[in-house]
């Protein structure tokens, strides 16, 4: 397999030629913040908070669907993009009620670990405050859409991993919802095996488990990368 | 179906034409007022007189002035009668060999009609788009027997790549070139695809063009697919648009039956099957790879690009995409030449282009003029200004991806570069017209409200950034706004250009960008303390 050369924020770093941006940062200890992004499901390029600029192109590149090439230069920080990278967090704070001290995945959150992360202190635009509902129909899990961010890692999951296809997305711009089944309580979806993919995938609280209360809510993702591997490269090692 | 056959089709429609022919608009604008009765009662009175052998009543396409519909053109004689209403047919029959009727009769050398070039709009209005004969006799389908039989796939495009034709979708890529890459682009299967999914507020070129000239469409698409190999073709076309979804498949039912289109097209071994989807009204479907996934059967949301359509599109075939125009310059490129098409517009914009005019201008419709055209010319001369003496304050090309022109910057040449210039972009052909009265912030509001609303809800800048543009839209047009707004508005509008992940949120911004740039003090004004509204349209709380 073909290796690249290129160099990430001044550091030369080698990867496989079909590696990812994101990937080959990773491997180099460079941390690129990511929200939609879910090992061992497919990329959407969805959040915007992995866009690295590249050098010799104007347009910010979203680095989970970028691959490598020879000679690439990318920059993972700038203040471009942690101006740009602060104001997706706010945006996604603005857009639903996420109040974090009576969340089940307070301490345990990505959206959470990522404001803190880009410094983001303050929101700067309008709190939407829609009305959202929380559906607790299904016997084991819960879903509450006041904390959900839309980055479909519950759908993909549900679909590729355990392939059901149980959750999908309906409405369009911020109507936007998750749905499982027919847009049927979670409890009704008869497609759904319970098998809980969909809450391990969860970055926020709004995929839970029944019974959880504040700050309980921790997730075992190995569960999910043993099932991937396991199928991509028949090694069942936990 | 041999050229021989073409022939004689042309021949004996030709011949079956009668001395006098009167044309109905049957398009959309002028059907939705009155046009069907119009054309009734056209039939009528031909009927009622006795004239059935010498005159015939044909329901045509869009004759382009909109504004003066019902239209009903007279030939041999040329007489244009306006705003027909279906009384006065009477009247227009009886004057068919001379005198005068009791019809409004239009000036047809007023320059909206003299100062156009039809390439694209050659058959509008005078063919009927209903009969397969009639588009036939009017040179249809013989550029493609002769693609068929005298050319190789890379001889036409090379006709296409020297033509310098490039996308009428609004982006302006080389056509040519996009067809060089599916061509060269290996693989058993491959598509072609029309994309007829127009849906910016003012625009109707497409719909125009599918109305009163189907088959010219695929004729485009069946030459294109024998350019780059492909045999499988779809017309994508918003459900919005029922008429000119009738009219297509009512020409794709005629020229499979006639060999047209399907196995062995023209005796050769060349296949193409047309089908038509037909979307369910989503404006991001016109975005190309949503646009694929909506064929295929799924949520017709964006993905990141590359891998682009032309390497792996539907169902992961390499597929050709264009807009409806671009198929439309097709056929007379391949009848006339390269050289002929590289003639007309400017060096890097060369042809012509389709403009639906609306808005604030006395002749609205549609409009085909050479690249290059100043804007003036077309306002101003061929659209004759702002009713009732009103001065232009600006001129908004692209729809919601595109900008507002002020008035000083009317002098611009259409073109893409020029227009890319000056903050704004030629889009699909929308051209929307504004006075003193009309106010930006308001209109700025008017376009995000689309996008949000339009917005797949994938990418977070563009779902959730609309959403708060539109609020500060909405704060500064109630005078709640501050100069930090203001500042914030900037700053999230190059943000959700910068960062949106489809062509829909990276163009949002733009009519506000645009409007900030030319119209400042429509938005210092609605800046400080609350205040009574005042007269330039800053309305009070309401809607």
């Amino acid at each position: 397999m073909a290796v690249r050369t290129l160099t990430i924020d001044g550091k030369p770093v080698s990867a496989l030629e079909e590696q990812t941006v994101l990937d080959a940062a990773r491997d180099a200890g460079i941390e690129i913040p990511t929200l939609c992004h879910l090992d061992g499901a497919t990329d959407v390029g969805a959040c915007r908070l992995c866009l690295v600029e590249v050098v010799g192109t104007n347009r910010l590149l979203p680095a989970c669907v970028t691959r490598v090439a020879e000679g690439m230069q990318v920059v993972t920080t700038s203040e471009r993009l942690r101006e740009y990278r602060r104001m997706i967090l706010e945006l996604l704070f603005a857009e639903r009620n996420h109040v974090c001290s009576v969340c089940v995945a307070n301490g345990h959150c990505e959206l959470q670990d990522l404001a803190i992360a880009q410094g983001m202190d303050h929101v700067r635009f309008d709190y939407l405050f829609p009305k959202h509902l929380v559906d607790v129909s299904h016997p084991r899990f819960g879903v509450d859409h006041n904390r959900c961010v839309l980055c479909t890692r519950c759908v993909r999951v549900c679909d590729e991993i355990e392939g059901a296809h149980t959750w999908d997305v309906a409405g369009r711009g911020s109507r936007a919802t998750v749905i499982t089944d027919m847009n049927v309580p979670w409890g009704s979806a008869t497609s759904c095996t319970s098998c809980g993919k969909c809450v391990q995938a969860c970055p926020t609280g709004a995929i839970f488990r029944r019974g959880s209360t504040v700050a309980e809510m921790d997730r075992d993702r190995t569960r999910l990368d043993f099932i991937v591997t396991a199928r991509e490269k028949k090694q069942w090692i936990g | 179906m041999e050229l021989s056959d073409l022939q004689d089709i042309a021949r004996k429609e030709r011949e079956s034409q009668k001395p006098i022919r009167v044309r109905c608009c049957t398009a959309a604008g002028c059907l939705s007022s009155q046009g069907q009765a119009v054309k009734s009662a056209l039939d009528e009175a031909v009927a009622a007189n006795g004239l059935e052998d010498r005159v015939q009543v044909i329901g045509v396409g869009c004759m382009g002035l909109c504004s003066e519909g019902p239209l009903v053109q007279v030939d041999p004689a040329g007489t244009l009668y306006e705003r027909v209403e279906p009384r006065q047919c009477a009247s227009i029959v009886a004057a068919l060999d001379g005198g005068d009727a009791d019809a409004n009769v239009g000036d047809t050398t007023r320059p909206f009609f003299t100062r156009q070039v039809a390439v694209v709009l050659e058959n509008s209005g005078r063919i009927d788009p209903e009969r397969i004969e009639s588009y036939i006799a009017a040179d249809g389908y013989h550029a493609l027997h002769t693609v068929l039989h005298d050319m190789t796939p890379a001889q036409v495009v090379e006709t296409i790549i020297a033509a310098g034709l490039r996308g009428r979708g609004g982006a302006g890529y080389p056509t040519g070139l996009k067809w060089a890459t599916v061509a060269k682009t290996e693989a058993d299967r491959k598509f072609v695809v029309v994309n007829a999914d127009e849906g910016d507020p003012g625009a109707f070129m497409d719909r125009s063009v599918l109305e009163s000239d189907p088959h010219r469409i695929l004729e485009g698409m069946a030459i294109a697919a024998y350019a780059v190999g492909a045999s499988q073709g779809y017309v994508y076309v918003r459900g919005e648009y029922p008429l000119a979804i009738s009219r297509l498949q009512t020409a794709i039912r005629q020229a499979r039956r006639m060999g047209l289109l399907g196995t062995q097209v023209f005796e050769s071994p060349f296949n193409f099957r047309v089908d038509i989807r037909i979307g369910a009204g989503a404006f991001v479907c016109g975005e190309e790879t949503a646009l694929i996934r909506s064929i295929e059967g799924h949520r017709g949301v964006p993905r990141p690009r590359p891998p682009y359509p032309a390497a792996s599109g539907l169902f992961g075939c390499p597929t050709l995409i264009n807009n409806v125009e671009t198929y439309a310059n097709i056929a007379p490129i391949l009848r006339k030449g390269a050289e002929w098409f590289a003639s007309i517009g400017t060096e890097k914009s060369k042809g012509t282009k389709v403009f639906a005019l609306a808005g604030k201008i006395t002749n609205t419709g549609l409009i085909e003029v050479p690249m290059g055209t100043p804007l003036r010319t077309i306002v101003e001369e061929m659209g004759g200004g702002v009713p009732d003496g009103g001065t232009v304050k600006a001129v908004q090309t692209g729809g919601p991806s595109g900008g507002c022109i002020p008035q000083s910057a009317l002098d611009t040449p259409v073109d893409y570069e020029s227009l890319a210039q000056v903050g704004s972009i030629m889009g699909s052909g929308g051209m929307i017209v504004m006075d003193e009265q009309d106010n930006m912030v308001e209109v700025a509001r008017f376009f995000m409200e689309f996008c949000m609303d339009e917005s797949c809800g994938k990418c977070v800048p563009c779902r959730a950034g609309t959403v708060q543009i539109h609020r500060l839209l909405t704060k500064i047009r109630d005078r709640r706004a501050t100069d930090e707004d203001l500042a914030t508005l900037r700053t999230l509008c190059e943000m959700v250009k910068q960062t949106s992940l489809c062509g829909l949120g990276q163009s949002a911004p733009n009519p506000v960008l645009s409007t900030l740039r030319y119209f400042p003090e429509d938005y210092r004004a609605l800046i400080g303390a609350p205040s009574e509204p005042s007269a330039n349209g800053a309305a009070p709380r309401t809607a």
